[in-house]
């Protein structure tokens, strides 16, 4: 049995109030409403308090220096990267951000007499508490406790073998993009996996691309939004020139359920990488799989500042279709992206939807001569 | 008390007896209520009646400021929310959105707000003159609550030079024409008793008015209110409150003057306090609390940028004032009257509206426009009820055909003049 105490849920207990603190609240307030007024009315001016209790500003800028400092934008503060680390993401596939031991449980190789390889997963669907931007938490739908779910990545003839365990509350699937026999395809009823079963999902990986993974179970659109999703790589035989390679899932998050989205980003965490920029080294050749899994929004973008890139959409064919420093992609479409930065400094990358981006989907990539 | 302490008598020997046992059993629900109370709150109320589904959050932006500071090289405006949590579970604040993007805050004292708890959110936020924003709260669960600002304007911070543009619209709305108003008291000297019942007719006729448009106002406020705050009941009390209290003291007053208690009718005859003024004060009273409403609701509605202040909305309250002042004097038109009660009813009536109006521009409260109101409504109906009484002392024809047109115009007046002043 695979130990599990990573993807629980995280317990949330509301506090519990008694009639007294209510009274001294409503006492308080009025005291409180009588002193407010006092002053105003007497012309005195309040400072700005910054109790041991309250927040200041971190995006972008500072509130201490308020009130010459610029308006900026953005979330305040900073999430828990204990459970969900986006910028671990970024580089992560076949579940190489665990260490070895830990690995096993969820991924194997064994090298076949063809020269391919055969590729194992384990897939848990759960249910869990995610923390989308500072301290917003949204009741995901989860492949292994995170979301997107883990990266698959293997190379074009691979066989891959993915054992889905729900463990999850209600049916979920696991329907891929790419070549597989349609008795795999996790998309009709007969092939939801009920909470406590299992399936393996078995099929060889072609083509050579970019794609994605995601719940088919109904209704669609909630099990799509709620988190069910992951990017799915095939790298080509003759393996891409050498780059640094980033994973790019665009999503976004309806936190109350009125089929508009609250929060955007890629990899989950609004404005994450603005606060901790990706860092690139300046010459060297970035490649971003881009993947768009927004929901209720019929489109999403990609838009670097300064530079220009080649776009590959769907990674199938090797000549660029598109040199451009904006993409456009429906739900489900992806690309993959390459690009140099020429000079060292911040580079802003953003959805050119400004309301994606002022609701989260904006980050920063940071070239510099050293390596990183 | 004093039979208590007297022991000697066997009668209160018996009396305390049973007053002990009685004790005892007024007492015992209330301490078996806090057992009850104790078992809840140390060993719950059974796994059944808990649940895991999420907390009820429920947040209320109560007022938005919007402060611009022009300094040589830029200009800095902020945007000021006054939150209360309204609902009955503890919510966090974690992230504010402006017009759908995310911006930083601080809040004061906590993030976390306790059921009726307050916060002040502080922004720096470029808002656009004249323009709509709208303000999102997203909490630690996801859920949103939001709160318009149909249009920006700089709110006016207490500063002299605010507090005389209050004052003013106070003094033009409220002060000169009631003053105006009471003018008419020579005018109304020696006219005869049916006349008399037309002008008392024509005023509760004004009265009328003034107290279904206090009670209107004050449900569409109450209405706005946070369920918790119960804005209904807080209007039901204030009206009742007010026309209780006023109608007991009223008759205690007259009964005393009645009795012809020797001290008592001399301090009245001094004073110059018929039942008659009484009643005129106590109409100063309620208008006086109705044009505090009056005030809250233009200071408000100034702050809020809801109203430009033309000579048009200034003329329309000056006419519809005046009027008031006519009714305050109708009761004691016939009476010999010091100045000087005139004027205290005048100021009585008049000053509350600049009161309302810096109450309303600095610190629009709705709980306290609605209680104002309800309070001013309550005291209004119960003149009218006095004013009924008083006329029926004269005769019991009340409803003569002159006097009911008179009630018709005095309402149709008021109407017609309120037509001018849709705040």
């Amino acid at each position: 049995m695979i130990p599990l105490n990573k993807f629980m849920p995280t317990k949330t207990t509301s506090g519990r109030h008694s009639r007294r603190n209510f009274l001294l609240a409503g006492m308080f307030s009025v005291l409180g409403a009588l002193w407010v007024g006092l002053q105003k009315l007497f012309g005195r001016n309040q400072a700005m308090q910054y109790g041991p209790d309250s927040l200041s500003a971190t995006a972008g800028g500072s509130a201490d220096a308020f009130p010459h400092s610029p308006h900026v934008f953005g979330t305040v503060g900073d999430i828990h990267t204990d459970d969900f680390d986006p910028t671990d993401f970024l580089s992560a596939w076949n579940f190489n951000d665990l260490p070895p031991e830990e690995r096993s449980d969820y991924y194997q190789e064994t090298s076949r007499a063809d020269g391919s390889t055969l590729r194992e997963y384990t897939f848990i669907a759960v249910d869990k508490e995610i923390e989308i931007a500072p301290g917003v938490y949204f009741p995901a739908w989860t492949y292994n406790g995170q979301v997107p779910g883990p990266t698959i990545r293997a190379t074009e003839g691979d066989h891959l073998r993915i054992r889905f365990l729900n463990q999850g509350s209600h049916p979920h699937t696991i329907h891929f993009h790419g070549w597989h026999h349609p008795a795999v395809d996790g998309a009709f009823p007969d092939q939801f996996v009920h909470p406590g079963e299992e399936f393996v999902y078995e099929f060889d990986a072609e083509p050579t691309g970019v794609h994605l993974y995601h719940c088919h179970s109904t209704p669609l659109k909630r099990h799509i939004h709620k988190g069910l999703y992951g990017a799915y790589i095939v790298d080509p035989v003759e393996p891409r020139s050498e780059a640094r390679e980033l994973v790019m899932v665009m999503n976004g998050f309806d936190t109350n359920f009125d089929a508009d989205n609250e929060v955007y980003a890629v990899n989950t965490v609004a404005f994450h990488y603005m606060n901790h920029p990706i860092r690139v080294r300046t010459g060297k050749p970035v490649r971003i799989y881009v993947i768009n899994v927004t929901e209720f929004d019929p489109i999403n973008s990609l838009h670097i500042h300064a530079v220009f890139f080649d776009v590959y959409r769907t990674g199938t064919r090797t000549t660029s279709h598109e040199y451009t420093d904006t993409v456009m992609m429906c739900q489900a479409e992806r690309a993959i992206i390459e690009c140099t930065f020429r000079y060292p400094g911040r580079y802003m990358f953003h959805a050119h939807q400004s309301e994606f981006a002022e609701l989260g989907w904006m980050g920063v990539i940071e070239a510099t001569d050293a390596p990183v | 008390m004093n039979k208590l302490n007297n022991t000697s008598n066997p009668d209160t020997e018996k009396t305390r007896g049973n007053s002990f046992s009685r004790w005892t059993l007024i007492l015992l629900p209330l301490v078996l209520l806090g057992l009850l109370i104790v078992i809840i709150l140390f060993f719950g109320p059974g796994q059944g009646l808990r649940t895991n589904f999420p907390p009820v959050e429920d947040l209320v932006i109560q007022r938005i400021e919007l402060h611009r500071e022009d300094f040589a090289q830029n200009t800095s405006r902020e945007m000021i929310l006054h939150v209360l949590n309204n609902g009955p579970s503890k919510t966090t604040i974690s992230q504010v959105m402006v017009d759908e993007a995310y911006w930083p805050f601080t809040i004061t004292p906590k993030q976390s707000l306790g059921h009726l708890e307050r916060a002040r959110i502080h922004m720096l936020y470029p808002w656009v003159e004249g323009e709509a924003h709208e303000i999102t709260l997203i909490t630690s669960t996801g859920a949103t609550f939001s709160k318009g600002v149909d249009v920006a304007v700089s709110s006016p911070t207490p500063s002299w030079s605010y507090l005389g543009i209050f004052s003013l619209l106070g003094v033009y709305v409220g002060i000169i024409p009631v003053f105006l108003g009471l003018l008419w008291f020579p005018a109304l000297r020696n006219i005869r008793t049916r006349t008399m019942h037309i002008l008392l007719s024509f005023t509760v006729g004004l009265l009328a008015f003034l107290a279904l448009d206090a009670i209107a106002e004050g449900l569409e406020i109450a209405l706005r209110l946070p369920e918790s705050l119960e804005g209904i009941a807080v209007l039901v009390a204030g009206f009742a409150g007010s026309f209780l209290f006023l109608s007991a003291v009223s008759r205690r007053t007259r009964e005393r003057a009645e009795t012809e208690q020797e001290e008592f009718a001399d301090k009245v005859r001094q004073a110059n306090t018929g039942p008659q003024v009484i009643i005129a004060y106590t109409i100063a009273l309620g208008i006086g609390l109705h044009n505090l409403g009056e005030g809250l609701a233009i200071g408000s509605a100034y702050a809020l940028g809801n109203i430009a202040l033309g000579s048009m909305l200034v003329i329309g309250f000056a006419l519809h004032n005046t009027t008031e002042g006519l009714a305050i004097i109708s009761p004691v038109a016939r009476k010999q009257v010091r100045v000087t009660h005139l004027i205290w009813m005048g100021l009585l009536a008049g000053v509350p509206t600049i009161l309302g109006a810096w109450i309303g521009g600095f610190t629009y409260s709705a709980f306290w426009a609605v209680l104002f109101l309800s309070i001013g409504a309550g005291a209004i109906v119960q003149v009218v009820h006095t004013i009924f009484t008083q006329m029926t002392v004269d005769t019991d024809r009340l409803l003569t055909v002159r006097n009911t047109f008179g009630l018709g115009a005095g309402f149709a007046v008021m109407y017609l003049t309120g037509l001018l002043v849709a705040v």
